[in-house]
C-alpha cells in the first residue's frame, strides 16, 4: 500500500519520489475489461500542466471508461490494468479507496455531463460546494462559504448570495454546468477530468462555458483532460488530441496537426462527417463511415476499423504498427505516411 | 397537387398552465406565441432555437398531436382541425428525436412500421406486407432486420426504422424533430444523406427542427429562427446565414463551434440571463440578453419588418 496522497507527505515518499518536471497525468498502456468485454484496449496518454487533451470518439469506443480509470471510479465488475498510472509523477496504481478520495475532489477533480445527475438534489447549492472544502481541508462554515461565492462570482453567476441557497432543480442547466465547474475549483486542482461537460447544454450556452474553462485554464494554470464527442469543441479548445475507436486511440497528435494532416482513414471519416457551414453544399452528401462499431472480443488482433475502412488489406488482420506521421504526431494503422485522399468518406450511406 | 403551400400556420398560439405548487395559481406558460408562415411544397422549413423555445411545441400541433389554443393549420390547404386522424396521417408524418424511446421494444421492426397501415383499416394483409418491404428496403433495412425487435439495434438503425414508419403511408409532408440529436455524427452524416435522398426521389416536404444551426444550414432550404415562442427572423437559407439580421440569430451562428482549430470558442456576447417560457420579458422579449439593447427594447414590443423572402422581428431592423 502506497503512503497516502496527502500534500505535505507525498514529496517525501521513497520509491515513488515524483519527478521535478513530471506530466500532471500519464497512462501507459491502460487495460479495462468487463467481464469478457475489453473496453480500453492498452491506451496511453499524457496531460501537462496547464495543457487541454482532448479524448475524442464516438459512443462506445471507451473514452468514459478511461476516464473513470483514471479516477479509480469503474462500476464494480470493471477491472483495470496499466503499465503506468501516474497523477503528478506519483504512481497511483495501487491507491486504494481511501487514498483516491482524498485526490479526487481536491487535487484531481471532475465535471460531468447531466450536472443534473451529479448534483444532489436534496442539498442546497452552497451546502455541496462547501462540503468538498470541508471535508478535504476542514475549513470552517463561514470561510467555505466565502470561497464558495467567491468562484460562483468567479464562474460568471450573478447573485451568487442567492443562488447559494437555492437547490439544483431552481438553476437553469447552463447554471448548473457552472455550479459544477465552481464546485471542481473549490480545492485548487491541479486536474480538471470534464466528461461531455457541454453536451447535454444549448449551442450559446456550450460556448460560454467552453470560454469559462479555457479562462479559468489560463488563470490557474490547470491541465483538462476533456471527454467529447465533438470534433468542434475539439479544434476550438484543445491542445492536444486522442482520437479513440474501439477501446484504443488510433490517432493522436497537436490539435493544429491533426486537424491540418489527420492519418488515420477513422480520423479523416469524421471530419468528412460533419457539416461546415459554407463547406458542403445543400443537398450534397455528407461524408459518411459506413456500418457500425464492432463488438471487440478479448484477444482480438488487428486493426478494428478494418471492416468499415474503403483502404483495409491483408496486413490490416495483423499486429497494427504505430507510427510517427508528423512532429508529436501518432497513427494507429498500415497506411503509409500521405497515403492518398481516395474517396473516403463521400459514399452514400 | 394543389397549388397551395404544403405547410400553412396561421396566428398560432399555445398556452400551457403549469401548477408550481400545490396551493399556488396556475401559471402561464405561453410556448407558441402568434406563428404565423407557409412551407411550399417540396422545400424544407429548418426550425431552429434553444431548448424551451416552442419549437417542438409547434411540431406537435402542426401534426395535430397537440390542439392550438388559437389561430390555425392547414396542410395540403386543407384545414387540419377539419380532418379525420386516418386523412391527416396519410398526409403528415413525424420522425422524433429519440429512436429508443419512439419506438415499441416489444415489437418487430415490420410490426412497427405496418402500424400505419393497420391503423387505416382498409388495407389488405398482402398489400401491407408489401409495402412493409418496400418501406424497409427504401431506408436501407434487410427483410432479416425487419424481423428483429428495436433493442437488438443500432441507433442509426432504429432511426430509419422510425423513417420507414413515417413513409409507409407515403406522406406528402414529413415532421422532423431533432432526428440526428441523438446520433453519432457518423450515424447523423448517413441519416441526413438518407433524408435529402428520401425527399429528392419521393418529392417530400419537411419540417425540419433542429438545435444545431450546421445541420440545419445543410439540409434546410428555409430556415425559421425561434426565440420564446416567436419566430424572430425567417430567411431563405443562403440569404439568413450570409446575412443574419437579428442579434439573436447572430448569436446562434456564432456559437457554431466548426472543426477549424485556432480560433478558438467565440464571444456570443449574450449575458447569463437564461429564457424562462414562463415568465416571457416585456418589450422585445430577447432584449435582457441581447448586447445591442436601447431604450426602446424593454418598452415595445418590435414589428414585422419584411427582409428579403422572410422577415425579421427587431427594432434595428425597423430603423435601418
Amino acid at each position: 500500500m502506497m503512503p497516502s496522497g496527502d500534500r505535505s507527505a507525498e514529496s517525501g515518499e521513497g520509491l515513488n519520489r515524483p519527478a521535478e518536471n513530471a506530466s500532471l497525468l500519464e497512462v501507459e498502456n491502460l487495460r479495462v475489461t468487463f467481464g469478457g468485454t475489453a473496453a480500453v484496449r492498452g491506451i496511453s496518454l499524457k496531460v501537462e500542466k496547464g495543457e487541454t487533451h482532448c479524448l475524442v470518439g464516438e459512443s462506445g469506443c471507451g473514452k468514459s471508461v478511461t476516464s473513470l480509470a483514471v479516477m479509480g471510479l469503474l462500476a464494480r465488475g470493471g477491472k483495470r490494468e496499466a503499465e503506468r498510472l501516474a497523477f503528478a509523477g506519483t504512481d497511483i496504481r495501487n491507491y486504494g479507496e481511501r487514498e483516491m478520495s482524498r485526490l479526487r475532489g481536491d487535487r484531481m477533480a471532475m465535471i460531468f455531463q447531466e450536472p443534473m445527475t451529479s448534483l444532489n438534489p436534496a442539498y442546497t447549492v452552497g451546502s455541496q460546494m462547501t462540503e468538498v472544502l470541508r471535508r478535504h481541508r476542514g475549513t470552517p462554515r463561514a470561510q467555505a462559504v466565502d470561497r464558495a461565492a467567491e468562484l460562483l462570482g468567479r464562474v460568471g453567476i450573478t447573485a451568487p448570495g442567492l443562488r447559494l441557497g437555492q437547490y439544483p432543480h431552481q438553476l437553469s442547466g447552463g447554471l448548473r454546468q457552472r455550479v459544477m465547474i465552481a464546485m471542481a475549483l473549490m480545492c485548487d486542482p491541479e486536474l480538471l477530468i470534464a466528461d461531455e461537460p457541454t453536451t447535454a447544454l444549448d449551442v450559446t450556452v456550450q460556448a460560454q462555458i467552453l470560454r469559462l474553462l479555457a479562462g479559468i485554464q489560463k488563470e490557474l494554470g490547470l491541465g483538462i483532460l476533456l471527454i467529447t464527442h465533438d470534433l468542434g469543441v475539439v479544434a476550438r479548445i484543445a491542445d492536444r488530441v486522442s482520437v479513440m475507436y474501439a477501446g484504443e486511440v488510433v490517432e493522436s497528435g497537436p490539435t493544429a496537426e491533426l486537424f491540418g494532416d489527420p492519418q488515420h482513414p477513422y480520423t479523416r471519416g469524421l471530419l468528412t462527417c460533419i457539416p461546415v457551414p459554407g463547406k458542403v453544399k445543400r443537398d450534397e452528401p455528407l461524408g459518411s463511415i459506413p456500418g457500425i462499431v464492432p463488438r471487440i472480443p478479448p484477444g482480438y488482433v488487428g486493426c478494428a476499423f478494418r471492416d468499415r475502412c474503403p483502404h483495409a488489406h491483408a496486413e490490416c488482420s495483423g499486429e497494427i504498427p504505430r507510427r510517427a506521421a508528423g512532429p508529436g504526431h501518432e497513427v494507429l494503422c498500415t497506411l503509409p505516411a500521405g497515403w492518398p485522399e481516395g474517396r473516403m468518406g463521400r459514399q452514400a450511406a | 397537387m394543389s397549388g397551395a403551400p404544403a405547410i400553412e400556420v396561421r396566428g398560432l398560439r399555445r398556452v400551457f398552465h403549469v401548477r408550481q405548487g400545490l396551493f399556488a395559481p396556475p401559471r402561464q406558460v405561453v410556448a407558441v406565441d402568434d406563428v404565423s408562415f407557409a412551407v411550399p411544397a417540396g422545400s424544407v422549413l429548418g426550425v431552429v432555437g434553444e431548448s424551451g423555445c416552442g419549437k417542438s411545441t409547434l411540431a406537435r400541433m402542426i401534426l395535430g398531436l397537440l390542439p392550438p389554443s388559437a389561430g390555425e393549420v392547414l396542410v395540403d390547404g386543407r384545414r387540419l382541425s377539419e380532418m379525420d386522424r386516418r386523412a391527416r396521417a396519410r398526409l403528415i408524418q413525424p420522425v422524433f428525436q429519440d429512436p429508443f424511446s419512439s419506438l415499441n421494444p416489444r415489437r418487430r421492426v415490420r410490426d412497427i412500421v405496418a402500424m400505419p397501415l393497420v391503423a387505416q383499416g382498409s388495407i389488405s394483409r398482402a398489400e401491407i406486407a408489401r409495402r412493409v418491404e418496400e418501406s424497409l428496403s427504401r431506408v436501407g433495412l434487410s427483410t432479416e432486420q425487419g424481423t428483429r425487435f428495436p433493442s437488438q439495434l443500432s441507433g442509426g438503425q432504429r432511426q430509419r426504422v422510425a423513417i420507414a414508419r413515417a413513409l409507409v403511408l407515403r406522406p406528402r409532408i414529413v415532421v422532423c424533430d431533432e432526428p440526428t440529436s441523438a446520433l453519432d455524427v457518423s450515424v447523423q452524416a448517413q441519416i441526413l444523406n438518407l433524408l435529402a435522398e428520401l425527399r429528392r426521389e419521393l418529392g417530400l416536404t419537411y419540417l425540419f427542427i433542429s438545435h444545431n444551426l450546421a445541420v440545419v444550414e445543410h439540409v434546410a432550404s428555409e430556415v425559421a429562427v425561434m426565440y420564446l415562442g416567436r419566430i424572430v427572423e425567417t430567411n431563405e437559407s443562403e440569404a439568413l446565414f450570409a446575412e443574419p439580421r437579428h442579434p439573436y440569430t447572430r448569436a446562434l451562428l456564432a456559437s457554431v463551434l466548426t472543426p477549424e482549430p485556432g480560433l478558438g470558442v467565440p464571444d456570443v456576447g449574450l449575458g447569463d440571463t437564461m429564457p424562462d417560457p414562463a415568465n416571457i420579458p416585456g418589450g422585445c422579449r430577447f432584449h435582457p440578453r441581447c448586447p445591442l439593447a436601447f431604450e426602446r427594447c424593454p418598452v415595445e414590443a418590435p414589428r414585422t419588418t419584411p427582409n428579403g423572402a422572410g422577415f425579421v422581428e427587431c427594432h434595428l431592423a425597423e430603423t435601418a
